[in-house]
């Protein structure tokens, strides 16, 4: 098989991935693109191992061992990930990421300014850790 | 005497430099000769074997999938193009003879990650029918970083592999028991890294699961009971915040 048809292929999702994470709202929808990114990645690294495999014969299969450690860093990313939006949507009734424009906890503290925030986002870790 | 040895010393080192230098060009030039033979006996440039057009079909069913992935304006469609776009992948990497890669992904994507964002579709109350602001206001700028990096990676990509092709003769390359050697032969220590990856990664998402509306109950609690104690309200939030939020947790820690 010539090389180029996965190669093609693969970037041909990464682009497609890119202007997910770039164009979507949603950030669950965010994450999936994320997802096709890590994808594309993965069918690059099996194809080329697979053509290093004969053409050079290398032993260590380094791209296969490769694709099975990014799909399970995949799988803990896309958990951590959808925590992470599962407790912005309970804090902020939302997961529109356009939205989500400063780091502070609670409504309240958008009227204070920068200096506010930033003394506020200590707390939220400090309130993060007692829960 | 000394002038003797080193005139023998050059002509060693000399020897072996020729040795090597030979030894190299030798090497080098069949392999040349071998690689030339393969891309001009074998293979034509522009004539697919049957591999390759079901790569091509295949690989045009995954890019259109991964597409209406992306543009679609129904979120829970996004999620199902996204299981065809991966179980696409899926038999691409079957037909590279990656088997054992091919099945992890069916497992892991197709079987986990896109339930576990169908979850969080639902937990985050997406809606069911057409959502008008799913996609941003840059979308333009979007696509177009997007196809400028398509245009610039495939053809990066095409140009330095023209004359490259993948033996896919012989032996699967991928098998379970060539990965199963190659990952516990030379790859132990990461994978076992790897595990202590997962662990924290469950660990951290139960606990960020578990933080339910930490903040205002515990200030309002803290106002009419107790002023001075600010721990006890906030352990009491805790324990009181999964019930509230009960439906969702079970559900997603069971689907993880």
């Amino acid at each position: 098989m010539h090389l180029a048809y996965p190669a093609v292929l693969s970037a041909l999702l990464f682009s497609t991935g890119l202007y997910g994470v770039l164009a979507r709202r949603n950030a669950i929808l965010v994450l999936m693109s994320v997802e096709l990114m890590l994808n594309a990645v993965n069918l690059n690294l099996v194809a080329f191992d697979v053509w290093l495999s004969r053409a050079a014969e290398e032993t260590l299969h380094s791209g296969q061992a490769l694709t099975l450690f990014t799909i399970a860093i995949a799988a803990a990313e896309i958990g951590i990930g959808l925590a992470i939006v599962l407790a912005v949507y309970r804090n902020r009734g939302t997961s529109d990421i356009d939205k989500l424009r400063d780091t502070a906890e609670g409504h309240e503290t958008d009227g204070r300014g920068t200096d506010g925030s930033d003394s506020e986002a200590p707390a939220a870790q400090k309130a993060e850790a007692t829960a | 005497m000394s002038l003797a040895a080193a005139a023998a010393a050059t002509a060693t080192v000399a020897h072996a430099a020729t040795t090597a230098a030979g030894a190299t060009v030798a090497h080098t030039a069949t392999t040349a000769a071998g690689a030339t033979t393969t891309a001009a006996d074998t293979h034509g440039f522009l004539s697919p074997t049957g591999v390759e057009i079901a790569f091509l079909l295949v690989g045009l069913v995954t890019l259109g999938a991964a597409i209406v992935s992306v543009t679609t304006r129904q979120l829970v469609h996004a999620a199902l193009w996204l299981v065809v776009a991966l179980g696409g992948l899926a038999v691409e990497y079957l037909l590279l003879t990656a088997e054992f890669i091919a099945w992890v992904q069916v497992l892991i994507y197709v079987g986990s990650v896109v339930v576990l964002l169908l979850f969080g579709l639902m937990l985050t109350r997406a809606p069911i029918g057409r959502s008008p602001d799913a996609d941003s206001g840059n979308r333009w700028v979007a696509l177009t970083v997007a196809v400028a990096s398509a245009a610039a990676l495939v053809w990066v990509v095409v140009d330095a592999f023209r004359t490259t092709w993948i033996d896919l003769d012989g032996a699967a390359a991928g098998s379970t028991e060539v990965t199963g050697k190659a990952l516990f032969q030379n790859w132990v220590l990461p994978f076992e890294a790897l595990s202590v990856l997962l662990l924290a990664a469950l660990v951290g998402a139960i606990v960020l699961s578990r933080k339910a509306k930490a903040n205002p109950p515990a200030v309002v609690t803290s106002a009419a009971n107790e002023p001075a104690d600010n721990e006890t309200p906030a352990s009491g939030t805790a324990a009181s915040g999964p019930a509230a939020s009960g439906t969702a947790d079970p559900e997603k820690e069971g689907a993880r």
